[in-house]
């Protein structure tokens, strides 16, 4: 035997700054790079849409004058940030990392090198996109890729010749195989290291809602990295024409095979949400999630259904009616689901004892915007309305009240709930709670107008009937972003006064295994196993 | 058990609220459309519009009713309740109901868009990079093609920038017209809002669509490019003249002039898109 083995664990053993952070195998160190990661992104993929609204507040082109073109590139690339770079690292991998392990009672992931991996793939995918946008892409040579996020052929096949979107392609296969490795390691984590008396249907929401999500991840995502190798062999002249008709290629296939990616994609966002969420409205309601079951399978049924709904998004390509009929009855069959999972918070909060603390308004204003966004959905799912509001802003206000405001919402949910935790400090409630107020009014201002604005997507300029509710539109950015500039005043008072914070600081309502551990949970937790002595409230 | 009486009292209020908004003749001060699909169309969409409203209403009635009774200071003690088999029954099986009522309309609306029988008339409209060009179909050797582009701001005003072109589209009232679309190189979208049509211009495919604006309605027309097509996907507008029967036949006589047309401010309705 080795001497000294197993002396390790008998303290706190961190590793110097270069290794622990660049070499990192531990699950909470990678779950903080992926969320300063996601707040980094965030920032370029919120200017961006900034810009965006800036141009778009009066009619005529005041902003993108030089290069109207550049208008699409950041629509595209706000899109593709926002998804890819924001969303996705910090629910699943940030929060992701940081509480399945602590919550399922076990020491870390699976394949904590392979953890490492998927973090370190993001930065690298990161830099490629960015490198996009100052390379040629257009057929004149101008800057960037202008495709839009959903990358349709022909226009980024042969109607963007530079190499822009080449490196958009390599950029989301370095962020798609990110996601595949962090979805395996999530899968085998939850199945196999869950600690000794938590079964599967004893385990917490939010570790359930990841399980979900990185199925999907599994399922959807080697699909988009099939169509990008498509489009990338298509984009080589003389090359294939998978998409090409002048070669027997179908430019529809290309979007049936990225909206199979692309609608599990959008559950991706909000699942993660969903499971932090619950946990919230518990522990502020000091009340155990009601209907927990109902609750988990609501999930997973989501799950399954959102991979045969796909083409809800293409209903003008020219399908057959009866093929859009079936689109239609499969998508409306989403909202049941949904709707079990908005009832199950509300009885949660039912009888319940409630605090409003900063996640919890964070939690609330979830449910409120979700259940917007989700109406909207049903309207959007009938096919004959389609054809009215398809690649309209009404689509637009729908999908940012589900992401833009769903998931976001959820993620600033989850870090309020949790930055104790993280940190070990807590944060000024006055500086949480503008944050708070002035996002909320600020993206309802945003996006409460597009609804009725009869605008179309993707337009750099629009007749002037439209300018009033662009104009108000457009205003909504001044809270949202004075509210982002109370969030990282925030972060930085939390940082510099360090009120410590206890092992849980939420009280009799917290009651998940994270809240067992000391804020910050030390190095390596659980080296002895929790073993789950839970009563029959399940 | 008070959540049973609140959903008990709830629910039923909710379908009353939806179900007579179907059989109430809505209005929001819109027009009632120059097409059937139009009109079916926004029908349909006023019913979902009224069911989302009230589902919302409810959800948030509910949700400050708990927030309120609920909160701290009123509730200190909070229950353990986690089940209530009745009452997931229940909130799984009444949107199942909600639901079941969009089908028929949504299938309804869906068939007689989508379904095309006898045409009187065949336009095929295709979409270069970036103007529309449209063709009378069997008609070629009285009207030429008609290559539709977008006016400047000087040309078309501050009001009809972005939607007037050089040359409409001119159809007749009261005619079946059924509309083959498809492009030359890049995606783009036939979109007529207040046709409520729209179809997909894609290379390499012809889709189609139809519509037929009621007599009585003539008047100009205007639709935007509903597909991202490049750089200038905003400024490829669609404009539709609709003129009686008479003017159309008139048109085609002069062989597709527009001189031939009653003009002045009375024949353009200023309806641009209009709903």
């Amino acid at each position: 035997m080795v001497a000294g083995y197993g002396d390790d664990h008998a303290h706190d053993h961190k590793p110097k700054f270069f290794t622990r952070w660049f070499y990192s195998t531990n699950h909470k160190d990678i779950g903080t790079l992926y969320l300063i990661f996601a707040i980094v992104a965030g920032v370029l993929g919120g200017y961006l849409s900034f810009m965006m609204r800036a141009e778009l507040a009066t009619p005529g082109i005041d902003v993108f004058n030089e290069d109207i073109r550049r208008f699409n590139v950041y629509a595209t690339m706000h899109g593709l940030i926002m998804i890819f770079f924001v969303v996705m690292p910090a629910l699943i991998g940030g929060f992701g990392n940081w509480f399945v392990p602590i919550m399922i009672g076990a020491p870390d992931m699976a394949f904590p090198r392979m953890n490492n991996v998927s973090f370190w793939l993001l930065p690298a995918a990161f830099v490629l996109i960015c490198v996009s946008f100052f390379v040629p892409g257009g057929e004149g040579g101008e800057a960037g890729f202008g495709g839009g996020w959903v990358m349709y052929p022909p226009l980024s096949t042969a109607g963007s010749p530079g190499p822009a979107f080449d490196f958009i392609i390599m950029g989301l296969l370095a962020a798609g195989f990110s996601s595949i490795f962090g979805a395996i390691n999530f899968i085998t984590t939850i199945l196999n290291m869950r600690a000794p008396g938590m079964t599967l249907h004893k385990m917490p929401l939010f570790a359930w809602s990841v399980l979900v999500t990185a199925f999907l991840l599994l399922l959807a995502l080697p699909v988009l990295a099939a169509s990008l190798f498509m489009l990338l062999t298509d984009r080589i002249p003389g090359g294939t024409g998978f998409f090409d008709p002048s070669m027997g290629g179908d430019p529809v296939m290309f979007q049936h095979l990225f909206w199979f990616f692309g609608h599990p994609e959008v559950y991706i966002m909000i699942l993660p949400a969903f499971g932090i969420v619950s946990h919230v409205v518990s522990t502020a309601s000091k009340k155990p999630i009601f209907g927990y079951l109902g609750m988990a399978y609501a999930m997973v049924a989501i799950g399954v259904v959102g991979f045969v709904v796909w083409a809800h998004h293409m209903y003008t390509v020219g399908m057959h009616p009866f093929l859009k009929a079936y689109f239609v009855a499969a998508t409306l069959v989403i909202a049941v689901p949904t709707g079990v999972k908005v009832f199950s918070w509300l009885a949660t909060m039912w009888g319940g004892s409630i605090r409003f603390t900063i996640p919890m308004q964070w939690a609330l204003a979830f449910i409120i915007l979700f259940v917007i966004g989700g109406v909207t959905g049903v309207v959007l799912a009938n096919a004959s309305i389609d054809t009215l509001l398809h690649d309209t802003y009404f689509v637009v206000a729908h999908f940012h009240y589900v992401l833009s405001m769903g998931a976001v919402f959820g993620i600033f949910c989850g870090f309020y709930y949790w930055f104790g935790k993280m940190s070990g400090y807590l944060y000024n409630k006055w500086l949480a709670g503008a944050h708070f107020w002035l996002f909320f009014i600020g993206v309802n201002m945003i996006f409460m107008p597009q609804h009725f604005m009869d605008m179309k997507r993707r337009y750099v300029d629009y007749p002037v009937e439209m300018a009033d509710l662009n104009w108000i539109s457009s205003m909504g950015i001044i809270p949202t972003g004075l509210g982002m500039m109370f969030f990282f005043l925030m972060l930085i008072e939390a940082f510099i006064v360090r009120r410590p914070a206890g092992a849980n600081y939420w009280g009799e309502g917290a009651t998940t295994l994270e809240w067992t551990l000391s804020s910050p949970p030390p190095f390596h937790q659980f080296n002895k196993l929790p073993v789950m002595e839970y009563d029959d409230h399940h | 058990m008070r959540l049973k009486k609140a959903l008990l009292l709830g629910i039923p209020a909710l379908l009353l609220a939806s179900t007579s908004a179907f059989g109430a003749e809505p209005s929001f001060g819109w027009d009632v459309g120059v097409t059937d699909n139009a009109a079916d169309g926004k029908k349909f969409l006023y019913y979902v519009y009224w069911m989302i409203a009230a589902i919302v209403v409810f959800v948030f009635v509910l949700m400050a009713f708990i927030m309120i009774r609920f909160r701290e200071k009123a509730n200190p003690k909070p229950s353990k309740t986690t089940h209530h088999v009745g009452l997931e029954i229940v909130w799984t099986i009444v949107p199942v109901l909600l639901l079941m009522t969009l089908v028929y309309p949504s299938f309804s609306t869906l068939f007689k868009q989508d379904i095309i029988k006898e045409a009187d008339m065949t336009i095929k409209a295709t979409g270069y990079t970036w103007h529309w060009q449209y063709e009378y179909v069997g008609m070629e050797d009285q009207i030429d093609e008609i290559i539709s582009k977008p006016l400047s701001k000087e040309e078309a005003g501050e009001d009809k920038y972005l939607l007037a072109t050089n040359a409409p589209l001119v159809v007749p009232s009261g005619t079946k017209i059924k509309v083959l679309v498809t492009s030359d190189r890049n995606l783009h979208s036939f979109s007529m809002d207040p046709f409520w049509v729209k179809v997909d211009a894609i290379p390499g495919k012809i889709n189609q669509t139809w519509f037929e604006v009621y007599e009585g309605k003539e008047g100009t027309y205007y639709g935007q490019c509903a597909e991202l097509c490049g750089i200038n996907h905003y400024f490829m507008p669609i404009e539709v003249r609709v003129v009686t029967k008479d003017q159309f036949n008139s048109f085609v006589a002069s062989g597709g002039d527009y001189a031939s047309l009653p003009t002045g401010k009375n024949a353009v309705q200023t309806a641009a898109l209009n709903k």
